[in-house]
């Protein structure tokens, strides 16, 4: 047996298995987990494998004497909103990060997709947990009828599928970004504002758990979005700005439109249209871009920011206090081992 | 197998002292994403960054007062919340000596562990945590953050002399 010792990097002279499309005769390399190239990508693995969970392990029978008491208008409102998600997840699932596999820079980058693909199967059918838990057949049917024939709910999911089965890389990734940090934040609402009426509490802890997962997804297409567009020349970035920019309208509009029918009968629009504007800010942040909308456009109603994150809404601005009323921190008083954790 | 924090503490490049020129006011971390660095420059003040790789750029110490900008990572466990590299400088006595408050990034996804980083740092080094931000933070953030150091200084100033 001898020892080959190859001079080129076996990057070099192999690739990883989606490349076999392109190139049918080229090695095979099997990803190596102990030669990191992005240490985000270890990083991104983790989180979210120690984010991992399932609809099953959430009690949302208990939800059911507040599923009885809601009104039939606030049951369907529940169903057609989650029936929406459900359609934006799947195509998630099944096409928006499976399609970045290709585009991957590093063959962790590819692990991580599918990795983030199952979880938003698992996001896809947490929605379908809540319809078995709570709702009968009827209902059900109805509500993904509903959803097959709402023209508004199919522009939104065809407009981000139209760049995920395009030819251009990063048009994908901006996509994919805005689907997972703007596009389902309107379905989000709902249950965020059932709990803070104290109702439908468990359907909301579900929702809180996919908020997290939708927080890493976002921040991790993002990031591989700016490492992509490092690059390209400064023409070429400004145009990938521009589209961005052009996508986020679209879909704002179409955001507006969409939460419209479903919110404008139960009076909520207002806040949930803040709410929309508010995620628009945080998508275009995590494509490296600075916040679009105004602090007074983006002034959700503090019961629900408190809803989302319980010390949001506590002041955490001790700029505006006095500022001169604490004591001069006494770090001495504490040891080495207090931060070995 | 040195433990990862062992690697952390005892870096093979030898840590940098700042003199007093160097250090600045504001110290801060930001991971490969950038996105602490940039609301750190929206600031418009000189800026220390703590390095990303302390065993190969060598880990700093600095020389005066200093206000810490630092990010959240994880999802939710206190212990993962501050990044490591964070926790290696402030295991420096000289350098947490030296810290006066902490500002800490998020995201309102995470829930309850919203910028954790914040109240650990604060909790453990008895300093204010003195203001949240979002991501790469709006302009609301950066203008608050701006008059609220500057004013934080001067009460700074005015305590020393008292």
């Amino acid at each position: 047996m001898t020892t080959t010792t190859s001079p080129r990097p076996l990057t070099e002279v192999s690739v990883t298995p989606p490349a076999y499309r392109r190139d049918p005769l080229a090695r095979l390399r099997p990803v190596n987990w102990n030669r990191v190239e992005d240490e985000k990508d270890l990083e991104v693995w983790n989180r979210l494998t120690a984010n991992f969970w399932l609809p099953e392990k959430v009690p949302l029978s208990n939800d059911l004497p507040a599923w009885r008491r809601l009104s039939p208008t606030e049951r369907t409102l529940t169903m057609r909103v989650f029936t929406g998600l459900t359609l934006l997840d799947t195509v998630q699932a099944t096409v928006g990060e499976v399609s970045q596999i290709q585009d991957a820079r590093t063959e962790h980058e590819e692990a991580v997709y599918t990795n983030i693909a199952f979880m938003q199967a698992v996001h896809a059918r947490s929605y379908s947990s809540v319809f078995t838990t709570l709702a009968s057949t009827a209902e059900i049917d109805d509500a993904y009828r509903w959803a097959v024939g709402n023209d508004l709910l199919q522009a939104r999911a065809k407009t981000v599928l139209h760049h995920y089965v395009g030819t251009d890389p990063l048009r994908r990734k901006v996509a994919s970004t805005l689907l997972s940090s703007l596009l389902l934040y309107a379905g989000f609402y709902l249950p965020l504002y059932f709990s803070v009426h104290a109702t439908m509490t468990n359907t909301a802890d579900m929702i809180r758990l996919i908020l997290r997962d939708k927080a890493v997804h976002g921040y991790y297409s993002g990031y591989k979005y700016q490492r992509g567009l490092q690059v390209h020349t400064p023409a070429e970035q400004d145009e990938m700005r521009e589209f961005a920019t052009a996508l986020l309208d679209e879909l704002y509009q179409l955001e507006l439109a969409y939460s419209g029918e479903l919110y404008e009968p139960v009076g909520l629009m207002g806040d949930v249209a803040a709410f929309v504007r508010y995620n628009a800010n945080k998508a275009l942040m995590n494509l490296g871009y600075p916040a679009r909308f105004t602090a007074a456009e983006t002034a959700v109603s503090p019961e629900i920011l408190a809803a989302l994150a319980p010390s949001a809404d506590e002041n955490h601005d001790f700029f505006s206090g006095s500022g001169s009323s604490y004591v001069i921190g006494k770090a001495e008083h504490t040891h080495d081992d207090d931060w070995n954790f | 197998m040195p433990s990862i924090t062992n690697l952390v503490e005892s870096p093979p490049v030898p840590a940098r002292l700042l003199d007093v020129q160097e250090s600045a006011d504001l110290v801060f971390f930001s991971s490969a994403s950038e996105n602490t660095r940039r609301f750190v420059e929206r600031l418009d003040r000189p800026a220390v960054r703590i390095p990303l790789r302390p065993r190969v750029e060598g880990a700093i110490c600095v020389a005066r007062p200093f206000v810490l900008v630092v990010p959240t990572y994880g999802g939710g466990e206190r212990s993962g919340a501050v990044p490591k590299q964070v926790i290696g400088f402030l295991n420096e006595p000289a350098n947490r000596g030296l810290l006066r408050g902490v500002i800490a990034a998020g995201n309102t996804n995470f829930g309850a562990s919203y910028c954790l980083a914040g109240p650990v740092i604060s909790a453990k080094c008895h300093v204010p945590e003195l203001y949240r931000f979002e991501l790469l933070g709006t302009d609301r953030d950066v203008a608050h953050v701006s008059e609220g150091l500057a004013r934080f200084w001067a009460a700074q100033a005015r305590l020393a002399t008292a």
